[in-house]
């Protein structure tokens, strides 16, 4: 078993009278990408600024890489990189100015930074913009050299709270093949995110927390497998077909979405092969058919109590 | 304890900061307009002499420009959301006080010092003790930079909101400190009130280090003023602590 780049164990936080995380432990293993689920209000950004030495819990430990982040937080926080959700950089500065004062923080010489930051700034798709002040920078470029500043001293374990909230396709693209690299390279990535497709499909396990207590920690493929009774058959025609036309009894639910109507079911076998004989049928042209497993934000909703 | 990252993180808090805030408006209205004001305002017109007024003139003035960056920092910070970032670095609440300290204490030496090698120079005022002067605008200039550090602790990320504050503390400070009526010339209430306040301390090492005597020893002055910078700083370090979440 690989040992632990970030272990939170039995973490509380309150606020007054509100309990925001409630006696929480995780251990992320080294090199793995760790997704962080929750509702708003949940307690993620909480957890986060737990994790991450920014809040002291009010019980509980948090090692990263095995050092104890309370009694050692400056050495803790040398193996870290972070990027808070609504954090931005110093708007004052430019690019370069910015990752310059953070490699400042995490102790590069002059010409380490030097060398780090010509590589970063073409990486991150601003050599335009290198010596402009960062107040000018649309939301996505800005973005872009906060990663940036996360990245610079190549952590060994890197913290994103929302990376990719709010920010045009091509930013948020950049900031995925980014964090997919790193992973590549070793560097454990915890990722707290909404977009549960972004989770899914990038992260190698998941924790979903609900009213500040973790509810499900699993891969996402095992978390979907526990909710087998909700797959489904998506299917399009194309053209409209008449009421009840795909009304089956081993259909539990039918909903339209657009051109599409998605059919629930326990047994989708048997039903793409009704849909497909009734189509025949009917001389009707199916444009799209797909069977569907339960998808991780259905897990998510049934988790965390939604409808 | 890791020294080196204490000493490493504090630097590098104090270049940001004298990076970004020496020139916002806020320090150059609080830290240099205002002492300027102040002093024509009493000085012109009034035929009173330098050798007596200088002393409070520099202390008033180590005092402004000192405590006028702290304020500014941390509600700015929090203002334009990088506080939260710059408590992920590896730096501590205390190493990011200790770096506002520093970067007030610097800009306070920095324009007092320009003043006294202009009065010294250009106006030709003896000094009996220059060697005081020297620890004396160092120790204020610490110390009053604390103050700043406090001034910003409030859970505020409005910098206006804070500059008022910091003025409605600093300003009846100044009154009562000798600056205006020499301390030697102060008797009663008003002594007693001088007393309780950190800049008389300053004005009266200032007095000694020009004429060579005080009302207090200058020993005392000096230990006030540590006693006053290790307070200010350690109730700094409890009230943003315990606002540390708000307006993060």
């Amino acid at each position: 078993m690989s040992s632990a780049a970030i272990r939170g164990d039995a973490l509380t936080k309150r606020f007054n009278s509100f309990l925001a995380v409630n006696d929480i432990s995780i251990a992320v293993n080294e090199g793995e990408f760790f997704g962080f689920l929750g509702p708003n209000g949940a307690g993620k950004t909480t957890t986060i600024r737990l994790l991450t030495g920014i809040l002291p819990p009010d019980s509980g430990s948090v090692e990263i890489a095995g050092i104890n982040l309370s009694s050692h937080p400056l050495m803790a926080k040398m193996l870290m990189g972070v990027i808070p959700e609504h954090s931005t950089i110093y708007g004052d500065l430019t690019p370069v100015q910015n990752l310059n004062l953070v490699g400042k923080f995490y102790r590069m010489g002059a010409r380490e930074r030097d060398e780090r930051i010509q590589e970063l700034i073409p990486r991150l798709g601003l050599s335009e913009h290198r010596d402009r002040q960062v107040r000018v920078f649309s939301k996505g470029m800005k973005q872009r050299i906060s990663i940036g500043c996360a990245i610079l001293h190549r952590p060994r374990v890197l913290f994103l709270d929302e990376p990719t909230e709010g920010l045009d396709v091509q930013s948020r693209r950049l900031i995925v093949d980014i964090m997919r690299e790193l992973q590549a390279e070793g560097t454990t990535i915890f990722l707290t995110t909404h977009n549960i497709e972004e989770a899914s499909t990038l992260c190698q396990r998941v924790a979903i927390i609900n009213r500040g207590s973790l509810v499900a920690v699993e891969r996402p493929e095992v978390l979907k497998q526990t909710f087998e009774t909700s797959k489904s058959v998506r299917v399009s025609f194309s053209r409209d077909v008449p009421a009840g036309f795909l009304e089956n009894e081993d259909v539990s639910r039918i909903t339209e979405t657009g051109d599409k109507f998605i059919l629930y079911t326990a047994n989708p076998d048997a039903v793409v092969k009704e849909v497909v004989r009734r189509a025949d049928r009917e001389g009707l042209t199916i444009t799209s058919l797909q069977i569907s497993g339960p998808s991780l934000e259905e897990v998510f909703v049934h988790l965390t109590g939604g409808n | 304890m890791d020294i080196s990252g204490l000493l490493s993180g504090v630097a590098v808090i104090a270049e940001k900061n004298i990076r970004i805030y020496y020139n916002k408006p806020p320090v150059f209205i609080f830290g240099l307009l205002f002492p300027l004001f102040l002093f024509i305002a009493f000085y012109i017109g009034r035929s009173m002499d330098m050798q007596t007024f200088l002393p409070g003139f520099l202390a008033m003035t180590l005092f402004f420009t000192a405590s006028s960056v702290g304020p500014l920092i941390t509600p700015w910070e929090k203002r334009d959301r990088t506080f939260e970032r710059l408590l992920s670095y590896p730096v501590t609440l205390e190493i990011i006080l200790l770096g506002d300290t520093v970067a007030g204490a610097l800009f306070g030496l920095i324009i007092t010092a320009i003043i006294i090698a202009g009065t010294v120079i250009l106006l030709k005022v003896s000094v009996a003790v220059p060697l005081v002067w020297c620890v004396a605008t160092l120790l204020g200039a610490i110390t009053f930079a604390s103050l700043g550090a406090l001034l910003a602790s409030p859970a505020s990320e409005t910098p206006s909101n804070i500059m008022m504050l910091s003025s409605l503390v600093r300003f009846p400070l100044i009154f009562i400190s000798g600056i205006f009526v020499p301390l030697s010339s102060l008797g009663g209430v008003g002594l007693y009130l001088a007393t309780l306040s950190p800049l008389t301390y300053l004005v009266d090492i200032f007095s000694f280090g020009m004429h060579g005597y005080s009302v207090f020893n200058p020993v005392t002055d000096c230990i006030v003023l540590l006693a006053w910078t290790v307070a200010l700083l350690v109730v700094s370090r409890t009230v943003q602590r315990r606002n540390l979440t708000k307006g993060l």
